[in-house]
């Protein structure tokens, strides 16, 4: 093909927890193909979360995300060479991964693009990447995209002012950097990510002031806000925040008690002296590249916004572009994981054509995904993908 | 003398923070001190540094909100250089960081 810088059979966009376990797969396979990540480092939001997940041990429970990353991050680099021998290879210190298994020897069918954007989707399958300041055009046969998700943000006055951060945003600062965002700390959501972000910002001596949520009742696990009562911090449900204050940066906040149509309740506002805000208020997924790749595209409020549509082996409306991980839907790292193994089978199937080795990662995955979303926190996802799996198109 | 870097967090139950070296730069003409290839933003936070930019039109000050290189809220001047994502661009030794006012200045 003309005025293209490299090909592939398979394109993965996005390394994370999804992109990852596709790439594995795929490669393993047997397909050669291209990881593109814009951070320098592959892992995505693993990299911070230093908890211990939840559910059963294929699904890597009681391990901490940061090191999930690792095992990861060892499966698209499975032989291992020493440390002395890598410090001196000095040529590839540049694509490697700061990871302790860092020095292992990438696998040969993964071409890894690191620092590296995608900016656009072209017709026939190419992909305009933006690699520190070079534009570069990559062709795939197949494209999976596993983009992850966008945090929300909630509508107050001030709620622009610095001081005012995305839960994963503190997380990053506090646990990949080690740099404090504030000392008093107002959490606003208690799903898990509320719930645990608190307990890791306590964990970098952070003083959480209290955690609200606008519902009747906590979000996330019984067992993560459980930890954060014990540890003295104020849980506030059906509160909400009504502004913040402050003239150059955060100051204060005022929380109140809503009303059941979640309208503040006049006389209960509470003022709160804070120098940061934290808003674990829920994810969007990334689509605008399934959308300008030509995917149906569909507003699905179980899975968080505008997905892609997609069938049970990842792929979307548009054959050969598959989906996996946040980006078809908010779920967990767990279930990512899953999704991506599924779209790296499906992808190579699409290129190479039926193997029974593909058939069954599929359905043992497509197994263990039923069974997840069995448990009370995956009702709205399934019933999200039970929905998507009932519309038809035309074309 | 640089001022002492205070909003590093010491000690973790969990992580160590394995830190390039230290280096010197600039905000606003002032020299502090930051780790090398740090993200800029995480540099200025840990020297108490909360505003990066005002706005054009309503002149309200912004700074690091998304920490991915996602939201535009933390736009820079660096090195003359404006609209710069402090939170994802890497700290160099000797950088001159500044405000942005507006859209920046082209030099």
């Amino acid at each position: 093909m003309k005025n293209i810088n490299a090909e592939y059979e398979i394109i993965i966009v996005g390394g994370g927890p999804a992109g990852l376990s596709a790439a594995a797969i795929a490669a393993e396979l047997g397909a050669k193909i291209a990881i593109i990540d814009d951070n320098p480092i592959v892992g995505g939001q693993l990299i911070k979360q230093t908890h211990k997940f939840f559910g059963s041990k294929s699904h890597y429970c009681g391990v901490r995300g940061i090191d999930i990353a690792k095992i990861l991050d060892k499966k698209i680099h499975p032989a291992p060479i020493s440390t002395t021998e890598c410090k001196d290879d000095k040529k590839s210190k540049d694509t490697l991964t700061p990871f302790e298994n860092r020095c292992g020897v990438r696998h040969p069918n993964i071409t890894l693009l690191l620092d590296a954007s995608v900016v656009g989707y072209y017709e026939d399958n190419i992909l305009g990447v933006l690699q520190k300041d070079k534009f570069i055009k990559l062709y795939a046969s197949k494209i999976i995209f596993a983009t992850g998700a966008a945090e929300n943000l909630i509508a107050f006055p001030n709620n622009d002012l610095p001081g005012v951060y995305g839960a994963g945003a503190v997380q990053t600062l506090m646990n990949v950097h080690g740099v404090l965002p504030g000392k008093r700390g107002l959490m606003v959501g208690s799903g898990n990510i509320g719930l645990i972000v608190s307990y890791q910002m306590m964990q970098a001596g952070i003083e959480v002031v209290a955690l609200i949520e606008i519902l009747d009742k906590i979000g996330g696990y019984n067992v993560h806000a459980a930890k954060l009562r014990r540890l003295g911090v104020p849980i506030f449900v059906s509160h909400t925040i009504k502004y913040a204050t402050g003239k150059d940066f955060v100051t204060g906040a005022v929380i109140a008690r809503v009303n059941k149509k979640f309208q503040p309740i006049k006389g209960t506002d509470r003022r709160l002296k804070v120098d940061m805000i934290c808003l674990a208020v829920g994810l969007t997924p990334l689509s605008e590249l399934l959308y300008q790749a030509g995917c149906d595209v569909i507003y699905m409020p179980e899975l968080g916004g505008n997905v892609a549509w997609h069938n049970e082996n990842m792929e979307t409306s548009k054959k050969g572009i598959f989906v996996a991980g946040d980006a078809s839907g908010i779920e967990e790292a767990s279930t990512a994981m899953l999704e991506g193994r599924i779209a790296g089978a499906s992808a190579y199937e699409s290129h190479y054509g039926k193997n029974p080795k593909a058939q069954e990662i599929i359905q043992h995955a497509n197994k263990e995904l039923e069974e997840i979303r069995q448990g009370p926190f995956g009702t709205k996802p399934r019933l999200g993908k039970e929905k998507l799996s009932k519309i038809t198109f035309q074309h | 003398m640089p001022r002492k870097i205070s909003n590093r967090i010491e000690q973790h139950p969990i992580l160590t923070f394995t830190k390039g070296r230290l280096v010197k730069f600039y905000f606003e003409g002032r020299e502090i001190e930051g780790y090398e290839n740090e993200p800029i933003a995480a540099a200025l936070i840990a020297n108490g540094i909360k505003v990066f930019r005002i706005t054009e039109k309503m002149k309200r000050p912004r700074g690091f909100f998304c920490a991915v290189g996602k939201c535009s809220s933390c736009l820079m001047m660096v090195d003359s250089k404006p609209n710069v994502m402090v939170c994802v661009e890497p700290l160099k030794e000797g950088m001159k960081v500044e405000r942005q006012i507006g859209r920046g200045k082209l030099i």
